[in-house]
């Protein structure tokens, strides 16, 4: 017992700043995803046809691949193009990537749900089109939007670790660093295990308050 | 009545892909007048309204609102004007929908007011003033913190109504605005847009209201297979049933009900 709590304690500093990189990158891809896919979305829905069919094309290549493979693919891929990225950036240009293309859908979902009739009325009084998105579209879809939303963003915390595999030292690859050094590896994964999951519950747990802050609104 | 109409449409032409629903109509509306449109469905009413807010784009013709050329910079089929241009030209339309169409998230008097406040730039107060004023005038003044889901059909139809008229607009468009409503409540509404007649509102109204188009309007015109088919005042147009074969099948649908 004495010899695990000696090991977790060894570890723990290691794992702080593994955690420290896991939250940076989930909170980039996050954050750019959540721009780039709402913005894209958006053109899905109400750009003309030849916008439309290019990020049609885009979401429905990026969904088709593993994101494994996908990370791999800018890592390996973007040199020969003349596009040196550090490991770091591949990663999270990649994440974000996969991650977009499921914002995406989303957006295109939430907003293709609101009545033809609301964009109308909206028109009907004056509102140009961004303060249509932004005062009658985007709250009404909010609801919708975000319980898969937030699922993405779960997912998006879990999705990091694949970042270890291009040598970034998240909190997976800290983990595989002190296992490296004490071979000793259950009580390590174990740790590791809850440290996500604490991470995890409690983003859940939030997006629960959040989604009830939007159960008002009924059609 | 004013020497030039306050809406001018000629010769206006809209087709859905091979359906032509609009073949040629030309109808004025002076300001002040209430001109109501009734016909068979599908034969072009609605399409006719929603044209003249843009909210479908003609392909020929013309459609003037105090001498400016609706939705176009020069005209039908030419270049649209740009958005900024488009939505101030909507501000000066109001419309009120079958569907009544109020923003859900929104509480009543903030239905009203998100056009006050973003399009015509009022301070708060003043908004909230406006909007009350308007809940107050279709009979509401007491649900101003309601949301629509809170409301009847009725009195969804009442604020669809106030959001309307609270812009100002130079013409007030109301699309079957009765229709989707159960019968004890439409009277609660016809009767707000009698008030707005007898204040003057300019109106072009569809309706299969027969009677109310009958006594609460100046003109009615009979649109039928995409053209106007006849018109006049209600008593001179109930005269020339006997000329017009599909006026007279078109009426009589409704002399069951009609008094």
């Amino acid at each position: 017992m004495q010899e695990l709590i000696d090991a977790i304690i060894y570890a723990i500093p290691y794992l702080m700043g593994g955690l420290g990189m896991t939250l940076l990158v989930s909170l980039i891809t996050v954050a750019m995803s959540l721009v780039i896919g709402v913005v894209l979305g958006v053109g899905l829905i109400y750009g003309p046809w030849p916008l439309r069919w290019v990020i049609r094309l885009l979401t429905d290549c990026i969904r088709g691949i593993p994101i494994l493979v996908l990370i791999f693919a800018v890592y390996y891929g973007l040199p020969p193009l003349g596009l040196n990225l550090s490991s770091f950036w591949s990663a999270v240009l990649a994440l974000t990537l996969f991650k977009t293309a499921q914002v995406i859908e989303y957006t295109r979902g939430a907003v293709s749900s609101i009545p033809r009739g609301q964009m109308e009325a909206a028109k009907s009084i004056g509102l140009i089109f961004s303060k249509r998105l932004r005062y009658v579209i985007f709250p009404q879809a909010m609801r919708r939007f975000l319980p898969p939303w937030l699922n993405g963003v779960t997912d998006a915390v879990k999705g990091s670790a694949l970042v270890s595999l291009l040598g970034v030292v998240d909190l997976m690859q800290a983990i595989n660093q002190v296992i490296g050094r004490t071979y000793e590896p259950m009580p390590l994964y174990v740790l590791g295990a809850l440290i996500y999951f604490a991470i995890n519950y409690s983003l859940s747990s939030m997006s629960k308050l959040l989604e009830r802050r939007y159960a008002y609104i009924k059609e | 009545m004013s020497a030039t109409p306050l809406l001018q449409i000629a010769r206006l032409t809209k087709s859905f892909g091979t359906n032509q629903v609009l073949k040629s109509v030309d109808l004025n509306v002076a300001a002040g007048e209430v001109v109501t449109v009734i016909g068979p469905s599908g034969g072009g009413k609605t399409t006719l309204l929603r044209c003249v807010n843009f909210l479908e784009a003609y392909d020929g013709g013309s459609i003037k609102i105090d001498g400016r050329e609706v939705g176009y910079v020069d005209n039908a089929g030419g270049r649209k004007r740009g958005e900024i241009d488009l939505a101030a030209m909507r501000a000066e339309t109001g419309i009120v929908f079958q569907s009544f169409n109020l923003f859900p998230h929104l509480t009543a008097e903030q239905n009203i007011m998100l056009g006050l406040r973003q399009v015509r730039k009022k301070p708060l107060k003043e908004a909230q003033d406006i909007a009350r004023h308007w809940l107050d005038r279709v009979g509401l003044a007491h649900k101003t913190k309601s949301l629509p889901s809170e409301l009847s059909g009725g009195q969804q139809q009442r604020v669809g109504i106030a959001r309307a008229v609270a812009m100002d607009p130079k013409i007030l468009l109301l699309d079957e605005i009765t229709s989707a409503l159960d019968p004890e409540l439409v009277n609660e509404v016809l009767d707000v847009v009698r008030q707005l007649a007898s204040d003057g509102m300019t109106m072009l109204i569809v309706t299969h209201e027969i009677a109310f188009a009958r006594d609460a309007s100046h003109r009615i015109v009979f649109v039928a297979d995409g053209v106007v088919s006849a018109q006049g005042k209600p008593d001179a147009l109930m005269g020339e049933v006997a000329h017009n074969e599909r006026l007279r099948n078109f009426l009589s649908r409704f002399s069951a009900t009609a008094h």
